[in-house]
């Protein structure tokens, strides 16, 4: 399980003619662990969704990323939690892969395996809607688990949990991590960040700085990406920078 | 007596016959595409394409008369078009989808009930709109059977796609599901299923029988499956029942089989296990896990 080096280059991703990610170059090792921190806004969502082909760039390139290779845990806003779906369904639709929309699902057992693996054992059967939000984030890792991606990308992973549900899905991803796979992971917990990634993007739509944490996270750096996230120009002037 | 009551209706006389199967047919599709309507938060649109197919029928009852193929093609073209062209409104003018939607449907309406009323007479525009069994030729009842088979195998195909396009539209979209053709194919069947309705129950009461079932099922059952079938049987009853009531008590048929369905549906809303009124305010004693 070895994905090849994931490079980004020049990469803008806007919301109409606003870019949300501006000119953002940085590349991302085979089985690197990489946190994107930034303010509100900078970008890292949209980062992430074009990195997992959901939103086209508008410009730049995003190589190292074949169909097919990469799972993305949303923010669970994205979702309908209400919806009238067993855990074991939503779960399932991790092998979506394998089964498609008509086939069989070969070794469902798998489904309850991963299911454990999250700590969720027993809640094949309970509905979704039912669920809280620390449990509804582990169905997430479960279903990730299915996918079986060799990048992975999730988008403020431990937001809102408590400290035994973080741990435990922490554990996920440093087993994903020990396992080769490349993971980039939208954190906003810098103790977090310094403790368990040894790699950072910071971000404020356009990149500041991306390297060993430690440097990253500099005061400087984190001081810079708090001006440019204020900057917003009611009359922006189209941008004039090189394509290439 | 129970046989006068519940079978010699339909053995004597063929044009109810003809109703009865018709409806029954499309009580196995229309609940169904409901379900899903309601699960994507539209439980209105399926109202405003009923009122979106009205200009067509309408159009189509001004050129040929109460013929058939002529109403059945205009609402069809009707409907699609408000369908589809709601959808493109909203995009393209930045403006939301339901207030286009309003807009449309309003406009659909009105132009509908003034082209019948320019041509026909009130029997004919009450005919059009509430629906008569006796209108169910053979022509209409194997547009019915058509609808409900065509729906049926949609269903069987769209099934996996359409519930996780509702629960997670991105991560359909990540692993390849093309989300809006299904959702196409929802809306375009809708509007098939009112369309083939609307001789037996009328067009402004066929989308009862697709959305009651439907709103009273989610208090009985807490998986998508569950849901339908549960919409689906109460769709039966519900026809039945009023099919026999507008017999009997001489009723157009479609407010009394859209009538049932909606005692169904009080039914459902105050005892219905999930989310029902009972159990909210006589929830029983807590449980111990």
């Amino acid at each position: 399980m070895t994905p090849p080096e994931i490079l980004v280059s020049n990469l803008t991703v806007a919301h109409g003619r606003r870019p949300a990610v501006h000119h953002l170059s940085f590349t991302l090792k085979p089985g690197g662990l990489m946190a994107v921190v930034g303010p509100n806004g900078a970008g890292k969502s949209s980062l992430l969704r074009a990195m997992a082909g959901l939103h086209a760039p508008t410009e730049g390139r995003i190589e190292g990323i074949a169909p097919g290779q990469v799972a993305l845990l949303p923010q669970q806003a994205m979702l309908d939690r209400s919806f009238p779906l067993t855990c074991r369904d939503a779960v399932l639709f991790g092998l979506w892969g394998e089964s498609g929309a008509f086939r069989a699902t070969p070794r469902p057992e798998r489904i309850e395996a991963a299911l454990d693996a999250v700590g969720l054992h027993g809640f094949a059967r309970r509905p979704v809607g039912s669920l809280s939000a620390g449990q509804f984030q582990r169905v997430l890792f479960a279903r990730l688990l299915l996918q079986d991606a060799p990048i992975i990308l999730l988008d403020e992973p431990f937001n809102a949990l408590d400290a035994r549900t973080a741990a435990d899905l922490l554990g996920v991803v440093r087993r994903w991590h020990g396992e080769g796979r490349s993971i980039l992971a939208v954190l906003h917990d810098l103790e977090l960040v310094r403790r368990e990634f040894p790699e950072t993007l910071l971000l404020a739509r356009e990149g500041i700085a991306c390297g060993p944490t430690e440097k990253v996270l500099s005061a400087e750096n984190r001081l810079r990406a708090r001006m440019m996230s204020e900057a917003w120009h009611d009359h922006a002037e189209a941008c004039a920078r090189d394509a290439a | 007596m129970l046989w006068d009551a519940l079978i010699a209706p339909f053995a004597e006389f063929g044009f109810l016959r003809r109703a009865l199967v018709g409806c029954l047919a499309l009580c196995l599709s229309a609940p169904p595409l409901g379900v899903f309507l309601m699960l994507r938060r539209m439980s209105l649109t399926g109202d405003v394409l009923a009122h979106g197919i009205l200009p067509g029928v309408a159009l189509g009852f001004v050129l040929a008369g109460l013929w058939m193929p002529a109403l059945a093609l205009g609402g069809l073209a009707a409907g699609l078009l408000v369908a589809l062209g709601s959808g493109a409104l909203a995009r393209a003018t930045g403006g939301r989808e339901d207030a286009a939607l309003a807009g449309l449907y309003l406009t659909a309406l009105a132009a509908g009930v003034t082209l019948i009323s320019w041509r026909g007479s009130a029997v004919e525009l009450t005919q059009l709109l509430f629906g008569s069994v006796l209108g169910v030729d053979d022509a209409a009842l194997l547009l019915m059977g058509g609808a409900a088979s065509a729906t049926l195998v949609f269903l069987a195909i769209a099934w996996r796609p359409l519930i996780l396009e509702c629960f997670d539209p991105s991560f359909a979209k990540a692993v390849g599901v093309r989300g809006s053709v299904w959702h196409l194919g929802l809306l375009a069947l809708v509007v098939v299923n009112l369309v083939a309705a609307f001789q037996a129950v009328g067009s402004l009461m066929a989308v009862g029988l697709m959305m009651l079932p439907a709103i009273a099922a989610r208090h009985w059952a807490r998986e998508v499956g569950g849901m339908v079938l549960v919409a689906v049987g109460i769709a039966l009853a519900a026809t039945l029942i009023g099919l026999l009531a507008s017999y009997h008590m001489d009723l157009p048929s479609g407010p009394a089989i859209v009538l049932a369905a909606a005692a169904a549906w009080m039914a459902s809303l105050a005892l219905g296990p999930v989310d029902g009124l009972l159990s909210r305010y006589r929830p029983g004693r807590h449980l111990e896990g």
